[in-house]
C-alpha cells in the first residue's frame, strides 16, 4: 500500500460565470430586486397602532415579548402562529421542489441572491470571465490590489447594509438607525451586524457555491422531494449528441445540436457542465438554458437544447413525439397533497387569526387547597385569573359568574368586581367563588361553571370553563 | 503523485489505492476550509479554556483568565434586584400598612415579597398554600384567632404566640381541665360545645355541659362561645377547627389544653420581610 492518493483535502476550484443575459437572467434580475428589497425597506415601513404602540409595521419586539406585523399583533403565548407559518414555509418549499425542482435555491436563496448581486459587483469592477481569470492569474501588481481592494470594499458595504438591516427588524428603525451613526446603540445591536457583516462578506465573496455543496443540508433533502415528473433543468442529450463543433464537412450531418461551446459551462455559477445529468451541485438558476439558447439562435437550430423539462418525458422525445403538457406534470398527487395539506393549516391559521379577541383570560383554579372552609360554613375556591388587555389603550375589566349558578364571587383587593388592565398588558388576578353552606356545590365533588370577562367599554366579552371544588362530607 | 493516481473506470472517481475484496475506496476530498475550520474550533477550544473555567483540578476547576462565574453572576444579579427596589423596601418599611390599597405597587411588591419569605419561613407549619394543618391555623380562611386586620397579622409575625423568646408575644394558656372536672363534666361541656355548631347534640347533656361552660370557659371562650381574640380564644360557635370538631377531639382539649406556640419572626427577618409577609397573609383571602 505505497500508493497514495493525491489529497484527501482540496482546495476551492474558483469560478468566473460568464455574464449572460435572456428570459431566466432578467427573472433572476426582478427577484433580485424585489427580495432584496423587501429585505431591505420592510423594517421602514410605519404602521400607526395608537399612542402607546409602536409604529413599525413589521417588528419583532423581543424586549416587550411581542411581534407586530402590520394589522397583526402576537403575543407569546399565540406563537404556534409563527410555528404554523414555518410548518407552511416548510411546506411550500416541498411543494415547488417537487412541481419546480430547486426554484427556491435557484432564485430565492439569501445564498444565491446575494451572491448573484456579489458576482454583479465583481463583473463590474473586474470585466467578464475572461478579464478575471486573467487578473486571477496574473501577479499581484498595484493595479490588482487596486482592483481587488475596490471590490472587496464594495462588498464590504453591501454585507454591512445586509447585517444592519436585520437588526433593524427587532427595535425601532429610525431609531436604532441614529443610535448606530452616533455610536450610542447597544453592544449586541453592534456584534449582530458584525457578525452577519462577516457571514455575508465570506458567504457572498469567497464561500459562494462551497456553501450550497457543503454547507447546507437542503441539496441532500430535494431528492426526497423530485421525482421522474418534477421540472427540472436539464440537457436533451438525445438532441444534442453527438456533441461537435459544426463545420462544413460531410461529417456534420452526424453530429447532434450542441456545439460543444461550453457556454452552459462559462456562466454556471456551480461551476458544473449540465449536459453531464442531474448533479447534486445544480441549483437550478437556469443561467444555462440562457447561454445554450442564445447560441441556438446564432446557429440556426431551435431553443431549449438545455430547458426545464420533466425527465419522464425523455422516452417520448427520443421517440420523436411531443413531450406532455406542463400541467400534466405539475398536477399530481403529490403536489395535491402538499398544496392541500398548505391550505389546510393556512385556514386553520386564518380561522385562529379572526376569533382571536382582544380581551382573553385563562384561569387556574387553585389547588392547595382545593377548598377552604368558611367560619360561616360556606366554601371558598381561589382561583388566579390571567387577564389580558391587547387593545392600546387601558381598558376596565369586570369580572362575573353565568346566570345560571347560585355562587358569589369576589375580586382579591377589590370590593365590585371591576379591573383595570393597563394598555397592552396583562394582569394575574385572584378571585374567590363561594358556595353558601346550604348551596349543592358546597357539598358536590366538582361543579361546572364559567367565568366571563367584559370590557366595560366596548362590551366585548370573553370566557373560560372550570370547576369548583366543594366539601364532601363523608 | 500523479503517477500513481488510480481512477475508478465506473464513476470516475480518482480511489485512494485500498482495496478490500476487489472494492475499492473512492477519494472525493473533503474541502480544504473545513479542515481549516476544524483547526480553528480547536484553537477556540483551547482560547476557551484559558479563558473561561474548564479544567477539573483536586479542589475546583481553573478560573479563566476572564474571572467569569456563575456564582459571581447570581449574587451580583441579587446584588442588582435589590438594588432596583431599595426604594420600594423603604416604601414598605415606611408605609402605614393599615390604609394600603391594593391596587397600590407597594402593596404589590409586599405580596410578591412576603410570597417568598413565606415559602422559605412559614410553610414548614402553615402549608405551602397557607392552608396550615391540625394544630396550624390555616391562613386562606376568615377565622382569626389574634385577628385578621393588617396590623394583627404583623404583630403576630412580629412577635409570635407564646414563645419565650419575645417579652411582647402574644399569650394566653388554656387550662387543662382534666383534675379540675369530673369526667361526666367533661362529657357534657363537650356536648354543649358541639351544640354551639351542630343540631346533632344531645340537649339535655348540652343543657348540663351549658352550666360548665358558663362557670368554667365563658371568662375567655364567651357566654355564647364566639371566643375573644384578646386572649386568642377561638370561636368555637363556627365551622372551623383548629385540633378538630369531634367528640373525642374535643374531649382531649378540655382535659389537656392547647398551646400552640409560633417564633417572633421581627427576631429573625428584617422589618421590611416582616411586613411584606404579612402583607401576603392578609391578601390571601381573609384579611379584614
Amino acid at each position: 500500500m505505497t500508493d497514495q492518493p493525491a489529497s484527501l483535502y482540496a482546495a476551492r476550484v474558483p469560478i468566473f460565470p460568464k455574464r449572460v443575459s435572456g428570459t431566466f437572467r432578467r427573472l433572476k434580475w426582478g427577484i433580485m430586486l424585489v427580495t432584496l428589497g423587501i429585505y431591505y425597506l420592510t423594517p421602514w415601513i410605519r404602521w400607526d397602532r395608537g399612542p402607546n404602540l409602536p409604529d413599525q409595521a413589521v417588528l419583532v419586539d423581543i424586549a416587550h415579548s411581542r411581534f407586530y406585523f402590520f394589522w397583526i399583533e402576537i403575543w407569546p403565548h399565540e406563537f404556534y402562529f409563527v410555528a404554523g407559518l414555518l410548518i407552511m414555509a416548510g411546506l411550500g418549499l416541498f411543494l415547488f421542489t417537487s412541481a419546480l425542482g430547486r426554484v427556491w435555491c435557484g432564485y430565492t436563496c439569501p445564498q444565491t441572491v446575494w451572491t448573484d448581486l456579489f458576482i454583479l459587483v465583481e463583473r463590474w469592477i473586474e470585466g467578464d470571465r475572461n478579464a478575471r481569470i486573467r487578473l486571477h492569474n496574473a501577479a499581484w501588481d498595484l493595479r490588482k490590489a487596486r482592483l481587488r481592494l475596490f471590490k472587496w470594499a464594495v462588498w464590504l458595504l453591501i454585507a454591512m447594509a445586509t447585517g444592519g438591516a436585520w437588526v433593524f427588524y427587532f427595535t425601532d428603525a429610525p431609531t436604532l438607525a441614529r443610535d448606530l451613526l452616533t455610536a450610542s446603540a447597544d453592544p449586541i445591536a453592534y456584534t449582530t451586524i458584525a457578525i452577519l457583516t462577516a457571514t455575508t462578506f465570506v458567504f457572498g465573496g469567497f464561500m459562494r457555491e462551497q456553501v450550497c455543496i457543503y454547507m447546507c443540508p437542503w441539496p441532500r433533502i430535494q431528492a426526497a422531494m423530485m421525482d421522474p415528473d418534477t421540472i427540472t433543468v436539464a440537457y436533451r442529450d438525445w438532441r444534442g449528441e453527438p456533441r461537435g463543433k459544426h463545420r462544413k464537412s460531410a461529417q456534420s450531418d452526424q453530429l447532434g445540436d450542441c456545439i460543444d461551446c461550453n457556454a452552459c459551462v462559462a456562466v454556471c455559477p456551480m461551476g458544473i457542465d449540465i449536459r453531464d445529468g442531474q448533479q447534486m451541485e445544480c441549483i437550478t438558476c437556469a443561467l444555462c438554458i440562457d447561454a445554450c439558447d442564445d447560441i441556438m439562435a446564432k446557429v440556426g437550430k431551435p431553443r431549449g437544447l438545455i430547458d426545464y423539462l420533466a425527465l419522464s418525458d425523455e422516452p417520448a422525445e427520443r421517440a420523436g413525439q411531443p413531450p406532455r403538457p406542463v400541467w400534466q406534470h405539475i398536477y399530481r398527487l403529490r403536489t395535491i397533497a402538499y398544496t392541500a395539506l398548505w391550505g389546510a393549516i393556512g385556514v386553520g391559521m386564518l380561522y385562529a387569526l379572526f376569533i382571536r379577541s382582544d380581551i382573553d383570560l385563562t384561569v387556574a383554579p387553585l389547588r392547595n387547597p382545593t377548598f377552604v372552609v368558611q367560619s360561616d360554613g360556606s366554601v371558598r375556591n381561589i382561583y388566579d385569573v390571567r387577564l389580558r388587555n391587547k387593545l392600546g389603550e387601558a381598558r376596565v375589566f369586570r369580572l362575573s359568574l353565568g346566570a345560571e349558578t347560585d355562587l358569589d364571587i369576589a375580586v382579591e383587593g377589590s370590593p365590585a368586581q371591576d379591573i383595570e388592565i393597563d394598555a397592552d398588558s396583562t394582569r394575574l388576578q385572584r378571585i374567590y367563588i363561594t358556595a353558601e353552606p346550604g348551596a349543592p356545590a358546597a357539598s358536590q365533588d366538582v361543579t361546572e361553571l364559567r367565568l366571563w370577562v367584559e370590557d366595560l367599554a366596548s362590551g366585548a366579552r370573553a370566557s373560560r370553563a372550570t370547576t369548583f371544588n366543594g366539601r364532601v362530607q363523608p | 503523485m500523479s503517477d500513481h493516481k488510480k481512477i475508478d473506470d465506473a464513476t470516475g472517481v480518482e480511489t485512494t489505492g485500498h482495496s478490500w475484496d476487489g472494492i475499492e475506496e473512492l477519494n472525493n476530498p473533503l474541502p480544504r476550509w473545513w479542515l481549516w475550520t476544524f483547526y480553528l474550533t480547536i484553537i477556540w477550544g483551547i482560547g476557551y479554556t484559558i479563558a473561561y473555567p474548564a479544567w477539573p483540578m483536586i479542589s475546583g476547576a481553573t478560573g479563566g483568565v476572564l474571572g467569569w462565574s456563575t456564582r459571581a453572576n447570581v449574587a451580583a444579579d441579587i446584588e442588582a434586584h435589590e438594588a432596583r427596589n431599595a426604594d420600594l423596601a423603604i416604601g414598605l418599611v415606611e408605609a402605614d400598612l393599615a390604609v394600603m390599597s391594593s391596587s397600590d405597587d407597594l402593596h404589590r411588591y409586599g405580596v410578591a415579597r412576603g410570597a417568598a419569605v413565606f415559602r422559605a419561613q412559614c410553610s414548614q407549619c402553615h402549608g405551602s398554600g397557607a392552608a396550615g394543618a391540625r394544630g396550624y391555623p390555616n391562613l386562606l380562611d376568615d377565622d382569626w384567632l389574634w385577628g385578621g386586620a393588617m396590623d394583627d397579622i404583623a404583630y403576630s409575625v412580629r412577635h409570635g404566640i407564646r414563645n419565650d423568646t419575645d417579652i411582647d408575644a402574644r399569650y394566653s394558656e388554656m387550662p387543662a381541665f382534666d383534675e379540675m372536672l369530673s369526667d361526666g363534666e367533661i362529657e357534657a361541656v363537650v356536648e354543649y360545645v358541639v351544640s354551639l355548631s351542630s343540631a346533632e347534640a344531645d340537649s339535655a347533656l348540652a343543657a348540663t355541659g351549658g352550666e360548665v361552660f358558663a362557670a368554667q370557659c365563658a371568662a375567655c371562650h364567651m357566654e355564647d362561645g364566639s371566643g375573644d381574640r384578646g386572649l386568642g380564644a377561638p370561636n368555637l360557635g363556627d365551622a372551623i377547627w383548629l385540633y378538630g370538631g369531634d367528640r373525642a377531639a374535643l374531649e382531649e382539649t378540655v382535659r389537656y389544653a392547647r398551646f400552640g406556640v409560633m417564633p417572633a419572626w421581627g427576631q429573625r427577618l428584617s422589618e421590611a420581610d416582616v411586613r411584606a409577609v404579612s402583607v401576603y397573609v392578609h391578601a390571601l383571602g381573609g384579611g379584614e
